[in-house]
């Protein structure tokens, strides 16, 4: 299941585009991630981080424009980009309605991992993000940041070479904040997975992101480590700076309804 | 992935399999709704089948209206279940839930199919509830354990159905308020327009049209027929079969094409 990319970059997009109607909300992205780091991609609201995500998850087509993904071809091998991602969305994906060990049982069965492997799995797995003594309750009584470690837990069943995460923290409070951190660590540690997260939290891209990618008005404006973006902007500059920098110029005439009802549900779900 | 095809069929059952399984477990978490929905079919008998019953000229020649209508009942109570399917899809939508399925390789059709099949058991449950209401009122039920297999089929295949037309319906309308619009529209007409609380020769000649190419009315006549001692069928068990199963499987390739567009 695990094939590993062939070339070196687990994601690389070439003028990836994505247009509605008239309206570029992404526009001639070149993205590359390389194995095994933790990539953020940050950018104020309406940038088309979600746009691009969904793409990068096969659901929704590009407009124009190219994509590899883990070595798979974005648009003609679909699937097999499926079969070698994890994606957690912002929302909440885990079912309420079963319990923490259905939830991943399901995971197992879609993503086709042998009958007889599948209950040492899910609990390694549980084990690992903490919630063995949860696995038979319901998700929906789940706590916000147990609901975030099910969901990534969910994601990564198959092993995948790439998670990809849509801003994985919203609504946490600092310790859970914290824990997923550290499962997103863990996650690298033990499988060498390569991870893109978006974020609004640059606190998140400090703790976590090896390189970071700013994208704004549906472009990736820049691309660099937190410190090499802080030292553009001077000696004492934080992440807050570099983002206000880029985001501060717009800020007032984007639509924002539809973001924001979105992180509000969700920051709900998982509160 | 170049595996073999019987291979690739055991995957794609499991896959089938994950869907429906997740469903049935939702089920069992919390059974109550099969309790609520086994209301509507006993006003439905025991209101409205008592009333008309006492109306003459409806009904067959052999049996009581009441036994006319039982079958009727049955599909009308698979169809009211499997017809808020697509509900389910939006809000599974608007929760993320869907989003989950759409992002693993397994087929869009197994999702389909799956979300049906777990429709068709919930459809089952319905039928033991107007068998057991049927038996108390009386009603000429055959109990032939050949015919109950063969009702259970039928049955299974008409929530497959409807609940697969129901999610097409919610992949093209995609939000909630639209589908509860549309949902109520779409369901009156299938029941009116079909064979199920009267016979179709006495409607008129343009709703006897619209009825024959209502996959409601050939699984009435297929009720009809396995459900009640001495049933007689009116198209024959063949062609009711033949259509519920080829408009099930052309609806389940649309829902398999459209289903992703719920998550762009």
């Amino acid at each position: 299941m695990s094939q590993s990319a062939s070339g070196d970059a687990i994601i690389r997009t070439k003028s990836l585009t994505k247009a509605f109607a008239d309206h570029l909300v992404v526009e001639d992205v070149d993205l590359e991630v390389r194995p095994q780091e933790i990539f953020g991609l940050i950018g104020p609201n309406g940038a088309g981080k979600s746009t691009l995500i969904k793409m990068l998850t096969t659901l929704l087509p590009s407009t124009s424009g190219e994509a590899s993904i883990a070595g798979f071809d974005l648009r003609r091998e679909a699937r097999r980009v499926r079969a070698n991602i994890g994606y957690v969305p912002q929302l909440l994906s885990a079912d309420g309605a079963l319990t923490g060990y259905e939830n991943l049982l399901l995971s197992t069965r879609l993503y086709l991992i042998p009958r007889r492997e599948r209950d040492v799995r899910i609990r390694e797995a549980l084990e690992m993000s903490g919630l063995g003594d949860a696995a038979d309750r319901l998700a929906q009584h789940y706590s916000g940041g147990m609901l975030r470690r099910l969901e990534i837990t969910q994601s990564t069943m198959h092993r995948p070479p790439l998670l990809i995460m849509d801003e994985p923290t919203v609504g946490l409070d600092p310790v859970a904040r914290e824990a997923i951190w550290s499962h997103i660590r863990d996650l690298r540690g033990h499988f060498g997975t390569t991870i893109l997260i978006t974020t609004h939290v640059m606190e998140e891209v400090e703790a976590l992101c090896d390189r970071v990618g700013i994208l704004h008005g549906g472009k990736l404006e820049k691309v660099g480590t937190p410190n090499e973006l802080k030292a553009e902007i001077g000696p004492d500059a934080t992440l807050d700076d570099v983002f206000a920098r880029i985001a501060g110029e717009d800020m007032a005439n984007v639509d924002n309804y539809g973001d924001a009802r979105l992180a509000r549900r969700s920051a709900n779900a998982h509160g | 992935m170049d595996k073999s095809i019987p291979a690739r069929v055991l995957d794609y059952a499991t896959e089938v399999h994950a869907v429906a399984d997740a469903e049935l477990r939702k089920l069992r978490h919390d059974p109550s709704e099969l309790l609520t929905r086994a209301i509507q079919p006993a006003i439905w008998l025991v209101l409205f089948g008592e009333v008309m019953a006492q109306v003459r000229g409806l009904g067959s020649d052999q049996g009581s209206y009441l036994d006319f209508l039982a079958p009727g009942i049955l599909a009308q109570s698979v169809l009211f279940a499997a017809i808020f399917y697509g509900i389910a899809a939006i809000w599974e939508r608007d929760l993320g839930v869907l989003h989950r399925y759409m992002v693993s390789p397994a087929p869009r059709s197994a999702l389909v199919l799956g979300k049906a099949i777990s429709s068709a058991v919930r459809g089952l449950s319905q039928a033991v509830v107007v068998y057991l209401l049927a038996l108390v009122l009386g009603i000429a039920v055959d109990l032939n354990p050949v015919d109950l297999l063969a009702v259970a089929g039928l049955i299974a295949l008409g929530s497959a159905l409807f609940s697969t037309f129901s999610l097409i319906i919610a992949c093209l309308v995609k939000t909630r308020e639209r589908f509860m619009g549309i949902g109520q529209v779409l369901t009156m007409p299938i029941f009116f327009a079909s064979n199920a609380i009267y016979p179709i020769d006495i409607m008129p000649d343009w709703l006897k049209a619209v009825s024959l190419a209502n996959p409601l009315t050939y699984q009435v006549d297929a009720l009809r027929t396995l459900m009640l001692t001495g049933g007689v069928s009116k198209f024959g068990l063949g062609i009711d079969c033949f259509m519920l199963a080829v408009i099930t499987i052309v609806l389940v390739g649309i829902a398999a094409r459209l289903y992703p567009r719920l998550t762009t």
